[in-house]
């Protein structure tokens, strides 16, 4: 007998033998002559400039570990949901606590600004500027 | 449902009929991409007073088989610098997880791959698994267009991934159940029978709950949008900056397979959509089969009914994208933690309190 996870597990198994013959197929009947330039990364045609391991905007993590508080809690939030109509009014205040203590650590990451994303804020020189000018003004003074 | 139990008498063997019936949302999504590319192509054309494909055939309708049989016979290349076999294992992976979705989503009465109860949760986790196979992919390119591209789409779906799944909680609050098949069983019979409008709670309830649940579909659609990548939400495949995202480094099968796990992708958030909030496979009235008394058309009419919501939900996603520009990376994070999470939230617990009263 055939759980219906079983079932799941067969059209794992179908989806990847899918690709899998789809990719031999192809393999059957495209050419195949690499050449160096072919197998360049590409980089709009250019000889790619320096490692492609950039250094990327650090919110990434942030936005990582917070979406990892609000999954776990979504996790926990799923067996509430199903049986809270059968706890009455008390289960639902139990879980709405849960919920509120959640939107107030919320309320502190949008306070602190963990929220927004890091924008490049533009400030003009303008005392380097000044003093700069100074500087050579005073070079021709003297 | 009945086309497994169908099968398994006829070859005796439960395991052969549920490979037979694994292969049913693979026979309908190969013509549906075939489809959705040329009508992509078509509608954007017209949005944007061009003509689009009109050479392979009339109207140009053959020009999606022409692309498949010239990626056929494209080219695989794979960049000397690239992992390999992260390479190639990440379009198996993307293509895998996105058809894992049609295991739990049902097509009609008669079909369903698994009606496991937790077909929801389990929807959202073969979510996570293409996470992780573009990840993969754009990690193992080594390419900087490719890395990048990667990176946003994770961060873009695991952050719109909650307010996904607390529309989804608001719902089961309602109805009590996570699996797909028993939502649109539900949702029978007629119109106002339809989650969107309240389900089938009593009548003070429904009109009190109909505002929100509207609230929450809005909410589901934005954020299935952002799901799968599409404008205005497709920072992480971007032409104008990342080239392709992700897959830049991609091409002949192994492109196509992304490409087609981005279609069935569409096709399985639209169907999530209309099955949580508007009946699935139900007909808004009644159905022909039954007034005429042949109980074996209803199935093909459900069926039919099915394909023509996901099918009007995956044309909205491409108006949306041929209309509106896209978004920045901040404004997208913006969206989403700052008001469809809250709103999300504040939602749930209003849905919750509604459910509550006993009218």
């Amino acid at each position: 007998m055939l759980t219906e996870f079983g079932k799941i597990f067969i059209f794992l198994l179908t989806a990847i033998i899918f690709v899998i013959v789809g990719i031999l197929t192809a393999k059957l009947v495209r050419p195949a002559r690499p050449s160096k330039e072919k197998l360049l990364t590409y980089e709009c045609g250019e000889d790619a400039v320096g490692s492609p391991w950039v250094k990327f905007n650090i919110r990434f993590y942030v936005v990582a570990l917070i979406f990892l508080i609000f999954d776990v809690e979504v996790v926990m939030l799923i067996p509430w949901v199903m049986v809270y109509k059968e706890l009455g009014l008390a289960g639902y205040i139990i879980g709405g606590i849960f919920l509120v203590l959640l939107g107030i650590g919320m309320a502190y990451e949008w306070k602190k600004g963990d929220l927004e994303w890091a924008r490049p804020t533009i400030t003009p020189p303008k005392a380097f500027e000044k003093s700069e000018v100074n500087a050579d003004n005073s070079a021709l003074k003297s | 449902m009945i086309i497994y139990e169908y099968l398994s008498e006829l070859f005796g063997s439960p395991v052969l009929a549920s490979v037979i019936q694994s292969l049913f949302p693979l026979i309908f999504l190969i013509p549906f991409a075939l489809f959705a590319v040329w009508l992509e192509r078509k509608v954007s054309a017209f949005m944007q007073d061009r003509i689009g494909p009109n050479r392979v055939g009339k109207h140009g309708w053959l020009q999606t088989v022409a692309d498949i049989l010239k990626l056929i016979q494209k080219e695989d290349i794979t960049a000397a610098n690239a992992d390999k076999p992260l390479f190639n294992i990440a379009p198996v992976l993307v293509f895998a997880g996105s058809y894992l979705a049609f295991a739990a989503i049902p097509f009609s009465s008669a079909y369903i791959g698994s009606s496991i109860d937790l077909g929801l949760l389990f929807i959202v986790a073969a979510s996570g698994f293409v996470v992780a196979g573009i990840l993969m992919g754009g990690w193992a390119s080594n390419n900087k267009y490719s890395l990048l591209g990667a990176v946003r789409s994770a961060a873009q779906v695991v952050s719109y991934e909650i307010p996904t799944v607390l529309v989804i909680l608001s719902v089961v609050m309602l109805t009590g159940s996570l699996s797909l098949y028993e939502l649109s069983e539900m949702q029978t019979s007629s119109i106002h029978n339809w989650i969107l409008f309240g389900g089938n709670a009593p009548l003070l309830q429904k009109i009190l709950l109909i505002p929100f649940m509207f609230i929450g579909f809005i909410i589901l659609y934005i954020s299935s949008l952002a799901e799968v990548n599409r404008t205005p939400f497709d920072i992480p495949e971007a032409e104008s900056e990342l080239v392709a995202g992700f897959h830049t480094e991609y091409s002949g099968m192994k492109f196509a397979m992304f490409f087609l796990a981005e279609y069935a992708n569409m096709f399985a958030v639209s169907a999530i959509v209309s099955a949580i909030f508007l009946g699935g496979y139900q007909s808004p009235f009644g159905y022909l089969g039954n007034t005429l008394g042949l109980t074996w058309l209803v199935p093909i009419e459900q069926f039919l009914w099915f394909s023509a919501k996901g099918l009007f939900f995956v044309f909205v996603q491409m108006w949306l994208r041929w209309t509106l520009p896209r978004l920045r990376v901040d404004q997208l994070m913006a969206l989403c933690w700052k008001y469809l999470i809250p709103i999300a939230f504040v939602n749930l617990l209003i849905i919750g309190l509604i459910v509550l009263i006993k009218i």
